[in-house]
């Protein structure tokens, strides 16, 4: 469970960074987020852990984006498992998860809550 | 009392033809705690004798194998060739060697064959009297045949004719002597036999019934001179005998076995021998006084004789001898009673004189089932009456209908519903419809998959067209309404998508998606389309239409490894590299501690980069000339050559040149899968062309044309495509070639699954591609040139556009950082990535 804090929005980096339809990575206190940009979703960004855990790598923000049945997914480039981008489950195996993190676009500027 | 578990079994098999082997084979899969060892006379492991005539179309004697020496090496399989069995010390339970080598054995298998029946005519033992059996046989031939102009087969049966056909294409004049009245008179009757004869004559074979050899003496336009029993005599250059098979069963009458009438150790319905510790299997055996001599019924009694040592023991109860074959291009069948001998039996005819073609069927006198039949010149119904035959179908009220040529409507075809379950569909590998049908149940669900599940027409093929209709007739039964889609967000095929971006002049993802399909797309479908529209409009793949399309290989252009790193593999054309070149890429390596090996395809991979590092990594590759390699897409890979004419004293053609060639123009084409290529000096083949998607070796007259060949998990020699063709043809047909397949196949598929799915096989792809048949080459040959013009330097690219280099940040927001979890570890004094253990290790002790 999520401890209810007040939100505390980190400058992360410009829209422009982003690649439209794919991710890309940023360091967040020492961790690492995938962050992900689809102009055509409400909203339109999503953060996840960067770390894949059945993989062991730091690869998501490397994997395709899309959909399986309608839910918003990242696929591992490293062996396909999809990782909601909404809920940072993993669609194949119940017990493999990701963290989820809050990103919101402020102007062109991209926010992440600590 | 009943043996349990005993230690371990000693197995020695005598022989290692095809049955042998396949006695090993089964036994393998048993897992059973055994200790085989295997004795052959011949100096190879088992090769593939059914096709043996293929050797003198160029097959090697390696491409007709059936197994290595590794393969039983790995199987912990103890193998001896080249030394014969002598001796069978029955009480010792022991077989000795001609060399002298002692093996003892708790079971022994007789595998040991036939050999070929050399009648005792004054001078058949002349030099150039030989035989048609074993590779070595057909090495003698050949050399018989150098220089020499007539050549005669005695025996007009299928082998004698398979043989004639032989002597033919090796450009001799070729005569078959037979004593009987008629050809194949096992198989055919007279009727047949007749349609046979008058169809070889005319393709320039000569034929001599009812002819005996009194003798063979010297000759005197040729080197031997055959004189028949009639006075009339033939000169020729050498003499193949062909005149029947004889058990080789001197073992088991030398240790006092049973042995049949004409021959053959006696086995029982368990295939062993009166010594219940000796089996016989394959042509050596005689069961029920019968020799069954093809390779169908062996490899039975080998499945039989393997079973003894299980809980689930079978049994033989003979096999069905029919057969179907191109016999010098004509077709030829025979099945069951093809003489009409069965009391009672009435039978129907057709003989068309002009078309050349002879059918014939036996039917009992009730008129409800088939007993037999015989056809030449047009084996059509051979299928549908095989399986009338075989599974006691009940005869349609007007059974001539069968063989009637098709006025209106055709003969009816047995469908495959019609069938029971029992049917044989293929007989190889004794394949029955029920057990395709329990495949597919068990979710099986295309003819590939079944192939590889059941091994059903992976024998000899000729059931190929059956399965089909059966495989297609069951899944549509289900409703799989044979779901080709490609994923949940397209209803086609990649196929069916290429051909929509290609018509509609779709350029990029979104555009296809809205107009065919749903959903946002993912990782098939993104990819299969980035591969597409890359070979269709060749866009610079990072374009930001496309980059979120790709793969994360090819987004990064380079090969992600299990730690999230990169490998970096530069293009060297056909494996040419100057020494400035290579010292380049050591420095490149050591500048950014990279872990380098050779690749299998000539160059050089260099493992262990960040992808922060890769920008300017390539910076420098691409000053020093260097070109990305497509290492990562499913792309052109590499164009393999051996030094060819320039060094190498064999050489015929300069093949680096070709290679180099090959690899510049095709580079950065975009394929369903990835694409290799190799290039050879001469027929020893040093770049092993055989193994690649399309291979080229050199000739004394240009090239020859190897396509859809594969390594990797399921090895797949190339097939001989065209011979001796310029260098002007061959790019023309590779180009025709890589564009057929990249418009045809499906998402991942290789070249060598894409053949094998193809209706048709090879000789349509030469249709396609050489003869034109769908009007189809210019297209794709033009579409080859806007390929080859509208190349780019992905990395060239790249590298000139800061935009995109931003990309290649580990961190948007700390470009300096680099990711802490990957950690490497040093062996054999480079690089390697830590595994689980050591990276503990290291972090505790960093912390
Ligand atoms: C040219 C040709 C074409 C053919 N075409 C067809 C066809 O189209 N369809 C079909 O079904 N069949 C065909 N056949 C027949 C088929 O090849 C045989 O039925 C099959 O090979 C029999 O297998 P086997 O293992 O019993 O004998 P083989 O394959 O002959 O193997 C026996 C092996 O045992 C070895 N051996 C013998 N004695 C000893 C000993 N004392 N110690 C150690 N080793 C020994 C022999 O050297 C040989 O290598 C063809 C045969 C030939 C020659
Ligand atoms: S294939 Fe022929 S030309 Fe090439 S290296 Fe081998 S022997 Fe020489």
């Amino acid at each position: 469970m999520k401890v209810l804090k007040a939100n505390q929005w980190q400058p992360l980096c410009a829209i422009s960074d982003l690649v439209e339809n794919a991710g890309i990575c940023a360091l967040v206190d020492g961790e690492q987020v995938a962050i992900f940009y689809l102009p055509a979703e409400i909203p339109r960004v999503y953060a996840i852990g960067n770390h894949d855990p059945i993989g062991k790598a730091n690869v998501l923000s490397r994997g395709i984006v899309g959909d399986i049945k309608g839910e918003l997914v990242v696929a591992s480039p490293l062996y396909k498992q999809h990782f909601s981008l909404l809920t940072g489950k993993c669609l194949e195996d119940d017990s493999a998860s990701v963290p989820v993190y809050e990103v919101v676009l402020d102007g062109d500027k991209v926010l992440i809550e600590v | 009392m009943e043996k349990h578990k005993v230690a371990t079994q000693k197995i020695v098999v005598v022989g290692n033809g095809m049955v042998g082997h396949h006695y090993v084979d089964q036994l393998l899969q048993q897992n059973l705690n055994v200790e085989i060892t295997v004795i052959g006379a011949e100096p190879r492991p088992a090769y593939d004798r059914v096709h043996l005539s293929e050797f003198f179309a160029g097959k090697k004697p390696e491409e007709l194998a059936l197994t290595t020496r590794e393969f039983y090496h790995d199987n912990g399989v103890k193998a001896h060739f080249g030394d014969a069995v002598k001796q069978i010390l029955r009480e010792e339970k022991a077989v000795v060697t001609a060399s002298g080598r002692r093996f003892d054995y708790d079971k022994l298998v007789l595998a040991t064959g036939s050999y070929p029946f050399v009648p005792p005519i004054p001078g058949s033992s002349h030099d150039l009297c030989l035989t048609y059996r074993t590779i070595d046989d057909l090495g003698a031939i050949k050399h018989a045949a150098e220089g020499a102009s007539v050549g005669v087969v005695v025996g007009g049966g299928l082998l004698g004719l398979e043989c004639a056909n032989a002597i033919k294409n090796l450009g001799l004049e070729a005569h078959v002597v037979e004593f009987a009245p008629g050809l194949m008179g096992v198989q055919l009757d007279e009727g047949g036999s007749k349609m046979l004869r008058r169809k070889i004559e005319a393709l320039g074979v000569y034929i001599h019934t009812s002819t005996g050899t009194r003798e063979i003496v010297a000759g005197d336009a040729c080197k031997l001179r055959m004189n028949f029993g009639d006075d009339k005599h033939l000169e020729t250059d050498m003499i193949v005998f062909s005149a029947g098979i004889r058990p080789y069963d001197q073992l088991a009458r030398d240790c006092g076995l049973d042995v049949g009438e004409r021959g053959g150790v006696v086995v029982d319905y368990h295939c062993r021998t009166t010594d219940s510790d000796i089996f016989a299997i394959g042509e050596c055996a005689s069961y029920g006084n019968f020799i069954y001599g093809l390779v169908a019924p062996g490899y039975r009694m080998a499945e039989v004789a393997v079973s003894q040592l299980t809980d689930t023991k079978s049994v033989f109860k003979g096999a069905d001898m029919s057969t179907k074959l191109k016999l010098l291009g004509v077709d030829v069948g025979s099945i069951g009673d093809s003489h009409g001998r069965q009391e009672g039996s009435i039978s129907y005819v057709f003989s068309d004189e002009r078309e050349e073609i002879y059918k014939r069927i036996n039917i009992s006198a009730d008129g409800k089932t088939l007993l037999g039949a015989v056809l030449v010149g047009d084996c059509d119904d051979y299928d549908t009456l095989l399986q009338y035959f075989l599974n006691g179908i009940e005869l349609p009220a007007s059974p001539e209908s069968l063989i009637l040529p098709s006025v209106a409507g055709g003969a009816p075809k047995l469908g495959p519903a019609a069938l029971p379950l029992a049917a044989t569909i293929c007989s190889c590998h004794n394949v029955s419809k029920g057990s395709i049908v329990d495949a597919i149940d068990a979710g099986c669900c295309s003819l590939g998959d079944i192939k590889s599940s059941t091994k059903a027409s992976t024998g000899c093929g000729g059931c190929s067209a059956l399965l089909k209709s059966v495989v297609d007739y069951e899944l549509e039964a289900r409703g799989v309404s044979v779901d080709k889609s490609i994923c949940e967000h397209f209803p086609y095929t990649r196929q069916e998508i290429f051909h929509l971006c290609k018509v509609n002049q779709i350029r990029t993802f979104d555009e296809l998606l809205e107009k065919h399909g749903s959903g946002k797309g993912c990782e098939i479908c993104k990819p299969a389309a980035a591969s597409i529209l890359a070979s269709l409009w060749n866009d610079y793949v990072l374009k930001d239409k496309h980059a979120g399309l790709q793969d994360t290989n090819d987004r990064f252009l380079a090969n992600m490894q299990k730690d999230g790193t990169y490998s970096v593999v530069p293009r060297i054309p056909g494996g040419e590299i100057t020494p400035d070149k290579l010292i380049v890429l050591g420095q490149v390596g050591k500048k950014y501690g990279l872990y380098t090996k050779i690749t299998g395809g000539q160059r050089v991979d260099l493992f262990g980069a960040h992808m922060s590092d890769l920008p300017a990594i390539w910076k420098e590759l691409v000053d020093a000339g260097f070109e990305t390699g497509h290492a990562y897409g499913k792309a052109l890979r590499t164009v393999k050559s051996c030094v060819g004419s320039t060094w190498c004293r064999y050489g015929v053609q300069d093949s680096v040149t070709m290679a180099i060639y090959i690899e510049n123009r095709y580079k950065g084409l975009r394929s369903p899968h990835k694409l290799k290529s190799a290039v050879s000096g001469c027929t020893r083949e040093c770049a092993e062309a055989q193994s690649k998607d399309f291979g080229v070796i050199a000739t004394e007259n240009g090239w020859n044309l190897y396509l859809c060949g594969n390594g990797g998990m399921k090895p797949r020699h190339a097939d001989l495509f065209a011979t001796d063709i310029d260098d002007e043809t061959l790019i023309k047909y590779i180009d025709r070639f890589l564009m057929f397949y990249v418009r045809t196949a499906d998402r991942l598929q290789r070249t060598s699954v894409w053949l094998e799915n193809l209706e048709g096989g090879l000789d349509y792809l030469r249709e396609v591609i050489v003869d034109d048949k769908l009007g189809l080459c210019a297209e794709l040959e033009e579409q080859m040139n806007a390929v080859v013009g509208t190349y780019q330097c992905e990395w060239k690219t790249t590298i000139d556009d800061p935009e995109k280099l931003k990309r290649f940040r580990q961190f948007v927001n700390a470009p300096e950082a680099k990711d802490s979890n990957v950690i490497f570890v040093e062996e054999r004094g480079q690089l390697r990535p830590a595994k689980d253990e050591e990276r503990l290790d290291i972090i505790a002790k960093s912390a």
